[in-house]
Formats: structure tokens, sequence, C-alpha cells
């Protein structure tokens, strides 16, 4: 049915539909919304499950693989600080194969404290074993908490559903949502590889000593690498079923002749075509790719998609202090032996608007290769030489944030 | 596309009226996005929401620099936030004071190169008679359908329908149908 939605509402609808059997609840910005919704519906009866009020995002997991490790199909949500909060049990339900599903509202990691959306949250756990899908938009976000259950439990192993917080949990959109036979023909009961069962006792979490952890490590890449295969197969299986495109490892837009092709996840996508769009129009031969799977890594896919461009720009949401991009790594990962230029570019951290104009200008002088290999979009260089230059003339000179924030003055005034 | 720009403060239904906004318009058959400038909603403290409404999927995740009405919930906001940033010749502005363009200092932008499509609302007053509390998002938008015609009045008393309780929509009905009625009297010397 269509409606009217906010993103987090709608994400919350299409966990409902799935049938959850354990919802593990700890709020945080900007994530609440959608297990605040989960929790309406359990009190008003429409959704028969164990919603579970914990104390922490430490406890929502550890419930979580506690209630996945008896058959249970189990879901949580949480982002930011409360993932790191959680990262002890995020290697825990991978190491363990439990096929939990929660949702990132992806944001900022401080210090400096930031509720606002990047990707530093969930690329903080890329290596923890567990898949990650990106949503594009709230229809996607909703579409792909569908396929991340069919997806976790076919391969007994987590999943990750990525959304970018506030741009899309809190946006109002048009999104259809499917009827409870839709999505039960989509999505059968879950059948356990493994249970505790009173009635047949097993031991779950041994201690693996040199003699078999690298075994059991590289049965959790070799679930992965299937997981190349598996998503692509499920994002067909949706479509038949839906009628709509959503998911799969990646999606190429305008790319067939494209001397430059823009790579980024989530939300952003939706605004770099616009670019693309304009740029075309004017004579550009530029493209973008939607990846949609980051973990795993769909080297080969990607490669197909990129290999006869000329430069390729990758913009991400995130940061690898000392070394520039994260997505970076794996795209040129993707080209070994393909020569072209690549960029990195950082934009939108901790919530800065990624605009048109600022868009278009950095894919124009990609296009003239005028690019530094790791560019920082719209960054304020009259703030960090005034920084950097007090910091060479005295020692005391106190918090970088602080100080920064004073010389730029009052924020709430200012629209983009 | 038509873009929509609403400033307020925290407290005043800012949020709530882009989403609303947005409802009438997927009722009207149109695509449409609301989303709120993110995260400082405080009470009191200045707040921007957005809305976008176009006959195809919106893709656009930027915030609105160019609005094609904006729409001014507390008008002592008009010397604090750089409230007329990016807004192009002829856009519409809503206003809502009992005051008049003149005595609010903005007469000149609606003779002047901007010729904006200026409009007063008496939004407050109207949410405090017929809602009981000072909350003039409601009111703002029935005077926004009636001058851009941008939404339909019977999909605006849906979203609100949808929106509210029973008893609290229908006030909320009622002050959107008297600010639609009378900034509809107003068009004609707007649109002038």
């Amino acid at each position: 049915m269509l409606k009217q939605a906010e993103g987090s509402h709608a994400v919350a609808e299409a966990i409902a539909l799935c049938r959850p059997q354990v919802i593990c609840a700890y709020p945080i910005t900007p994530q609440t919304h959608i297990v605040e919704g989960l929790g309406e519906m359990v009190k008003a009866g429409e959704l028969d499950c164990e919603f579970i009020n914990v104390e922490s995002e430490f406890a929502a997991l550890s419930v979580a693989i506690g209630a996945s490790a008896t058959g249970a199909r189990t879901y949580t949500a949480t982002s930011s600080q409360g993932l790191l909060f959680m990262a002890e049990a995020v290697y825990n339900a991978a190491g363990l194969g439990l096929p939990i599903v929660m949702t990132i509202g992806n944001r900022a990691i401080g210090a400096p404290i930031n509720i606002w959306n990047d990707h530093s949250d969930s690329m903080s756990m890329r290596d923890a074993g567990w898949i990650q899908l990106y949503a594009e938009t709230n229809q996607e976000a909703l579409d792909l908490h569908i396929q991340a259950f069919a997806l976790a439990e076919e391969l007994s192993c987590p999943v990750m559903v990525c959304m970018d917080g506030f741009i899309l949990t809190h946006a109002y959109d048009r999104v259809d949502v499917p009827s409870q036979e839709q999505v039960d023909a989509f999505l059968p009961p879950y059948e356990p590889r493994q249970v505790l069962d009173p009635s047949d006792p097993v031991s779950i979490g041994a201690m693996v000593g040199p003699e078999a952890f690298t075994e059991v490590r590289y049965l959790s890449h070799h679930k992965q690498l299937r997981a190349l295969t598996v998503i692509p197969r499920l994002a067909a299986a949706f479509t038949s079923q839906f009628g709509r495109d959503s998911g799969g490892l990646l999606r190429t837009y305008r790319t067939d002749d494209a001397e430059t092709i823009v790579v980024a996840l989530g939300s952003v996508n939706g605004t770099i075509q616009e670019v693309v769009d304009e740029m075309r129009q004017d004579g550009a031969r530029i493209g973008s790719v939607s990846l949609c799977a980051f973990r795993p890594f769909p080297l080969a896919t990607l490669r197909e998609a990129l290999k006869d461009a000329k430069r390729v720009v990758v913009l991400e949401k995130c940061l690898a202090v000392g070394l520039g991009g994260i997505v970076s790594d794996g795209v040129r990962k993707s080209l070994s032996g393909i020569v072209l230029n690549g960029y990195t570019v950082i934009a939108g951290l901790g919530g800065r608007a990624i605009t048109r104009a600022s868009l278009r200008r950095l894919f124009e002088d990609a296009g003239r290769d005028e690019l530094e290999q790791v560019t920082f979009l719209d960054l304020n260089a009259d703030v960090i030489s005034h920084e950097l230059e007090r910091e060479g003339k005295q020692r005391r000179t106190g918090p970088t944030a602080e100080a920064i924030l004073r010389r730029i003055g009052t924020v709430a005034s200012r629209i983009g | 596309m038509f873009q929509i720009r609403i400033h307020g403060r925290g407290g005043q239904g800012v949020v709530s009226g882009a989403e609303l906004l947005s409802v009438a318009a997927f009722l009207d058959g149109r695509h449409a996005q609301a989303f709120p400038s993110f995260g400082s909603e405080r009470m009191g403290a200045p707040v921007m929401a957005f809305c976008r409404i176009d006959d195809k999927e919106i893709r656009l995740r930027e915030p609105v620099l160019t609005p094609d009405a904006l729409i001014i919930q507390d008008p002592t906001l008009l010397h604090q936030v750089e409230l007329f940033n990016g807004v192009p010749k002829r856009a519409y502005i809503l206003v809502n004071s009992t005051k008049s363009l003149d005595e609010l200092g903005l007469g000149g932008f609606a003779r002047g190169i901007q010729q904006y499509r200026l409009c007063t609302v008496a939004a407050t007053e109207l949410a405090m008679k017929h809602v009981k509390r000072a909350v003039p998002n409601v009111p703002l938008l029935g005077a926004f359908a009636a001058i851009t015609g941008a939404i339909t009045l019977p999909s605006l008393l849906a979203a609100i329908r949808e929106k509210f309780s029973p008893a609290i929509a229908e006030n909320n009905v009622r002050a959107a149908t008297e600010a639609f009625d009378a900034a509809g009297k107003a068009r004609e010397a707007v649109d002038a």
C-alpha cells in the first residue's frame, strides 16, 4: 500500500511484517523512532513478539545474541556511540553465526559530540563479520530489511541495514508497504542451523585455540563470499515478488559510456544522480555507482562497472584518519591492474549538507583531473588556516572544537 | 518541483508542518519529501524544515536552498535568521503576524526588485481561537494552500485528520479552513 510515512516508521512496519520474535530496544538518536514504532505495535497487540527494553546497547545486542541462539528471529537497532558500546557483542554475533538483523541509523562518532549523519559508525564495524547493506531511499530501506532477514537466515550471518540518520530516518517520503501475504511468501519461517534447546542440549561459543581458529574465520569469509551470489539472487526474487528493484550488490547510473564515474553509498546517490543528469545535458560523460553491499565488498561486479572509465571519484561519508578513504580502499582493490585516475572525496561529515552546487564543482574539477588524491568537500579553509596559525603561535591553545565554534559564531541563523 | 522552507522556533510545529504538507501533497497524488533541519530542535530555538513537491520521484537530498515558498512561523526571526537566503524573485512568503507588511519592514520586498508575493496571516490568533494553543503551523498551511495552490484544501484537511486525534483534528481543520478562506480573499492582492 502506498503511503506517505517517516522513514523510521516505514522501516518499523517492514520489520513487523517480517514477524520478528524478539526485539531488543535501547534508544539513541537518530534510530529511536524505529524501535519506538515497533514498541507501539507490540503494545497495541498488532505485533506478537517479545519486546525487551534493555539497559544499554551492549545489553541490546547481548540479549539479541541469546534470543537468536534459541532460534528466535531477532532484531535490534542502534546508531553512533551505541554501536561502539556494543562492539564486543557485534563481533560475537558474527563469530557465532547468528542471523540477527540490526538497523544502523547512520550517525557520526564523537568527540566532538555530533548527532548528525555520516557513515563513521557502521564503517567502524565493517570487519566484524556482519553483512552491511546501505539504503539509498526509504523505500529501499524498507525493502532491504525484508531481504536482510532472508539473507541472514539463509547464511546464518548477521546483517546490518544502514540508513542515513535524519536524511532518511526522519524524512517523510512516499513508500509502498507490502502486504503480510507478500512478505510471508518471500520470507519463510526461520529454520536455524543451531539452537539452544534444553531437550537437545548443545553448547554454543566454545573457546577455540590455534588449532581451529583460522578455519572458523575462513568459514566466515567464505560465508560472505557466498553472499555475493545470494544477495543478487534475493534481490531478483524480491523484484519478482514485489515488482520493484531494491538491493543487490550495486546499481549503476548512466555509466555505459562514462569517462567519470562517481561511487558512493546511501542517500547521497540521489543528489549525485541529479548532478549526473545536469552534467550529461551539458555533454559531460559522467555516471555513478550506488554501492548497496559494502560487506561483502563486490570486487568483481564493481570492476566490471568501472573498468572502462578514465577516472573514478569515490565520495565517502567517513574518514580513515591518517589515510583518507575507507570505501576507496575497496574500490582501488577492485581495479587492480587497471590504470585510471582515482580520487577520494570526504563529504557530509557530521551532517554537513552535500549540495548539487558543490558536487557539480567537484565533478567538473575531477573531469579536468584537477582534484587532489584526497579532497574534503566544502572544507572551510579560513577556519583551518586560522586554527593552524594559532597553534603555531602559542602552546596553550585550548580545546580545538570550542575554538572553531567561537570563530564561526552562531549557526542557528544559517540555511545550508 | 515546488520547494518550501518553513522557519519557526522549537515548539511551534515547524517539523510537523512540513510533514503535513508532504502528506497533503501525497494525497493530491503527487510525490513529496519532507525533512527537518536535523536535530537542533529545542524549545524556542530557531528551527527549519523543508518540503519538496513534484510529479516524479524526488531524489534530491540537499536542504531547500532556493525555496519557491517561505513560511515564517515566528516574525521575530526576521531579524535573527538569514531567512531570505536563496529566495528567488516572485517567491511566495507567508509571515505569521497581525501587522502589515510595511509595519514589519517587509513592504520593500514586495514592491522592490524581488517582487516577493508576500502575505501576512494571523496564524497564532487563529490557532488560539480554534486550537487554544499558540501553534501557528496549521493555519499557515491553510493560507499556503490558498495562496500557492501547491496543495489542495481537502488534502490538507485529510492530512490533519490523519495526524491528530479526532477532537484536536477538528479544531485544526477549522483553523486551516478559516485561514484558507481569509488568504483566498487576499490572494488577488498578493498576485497583483
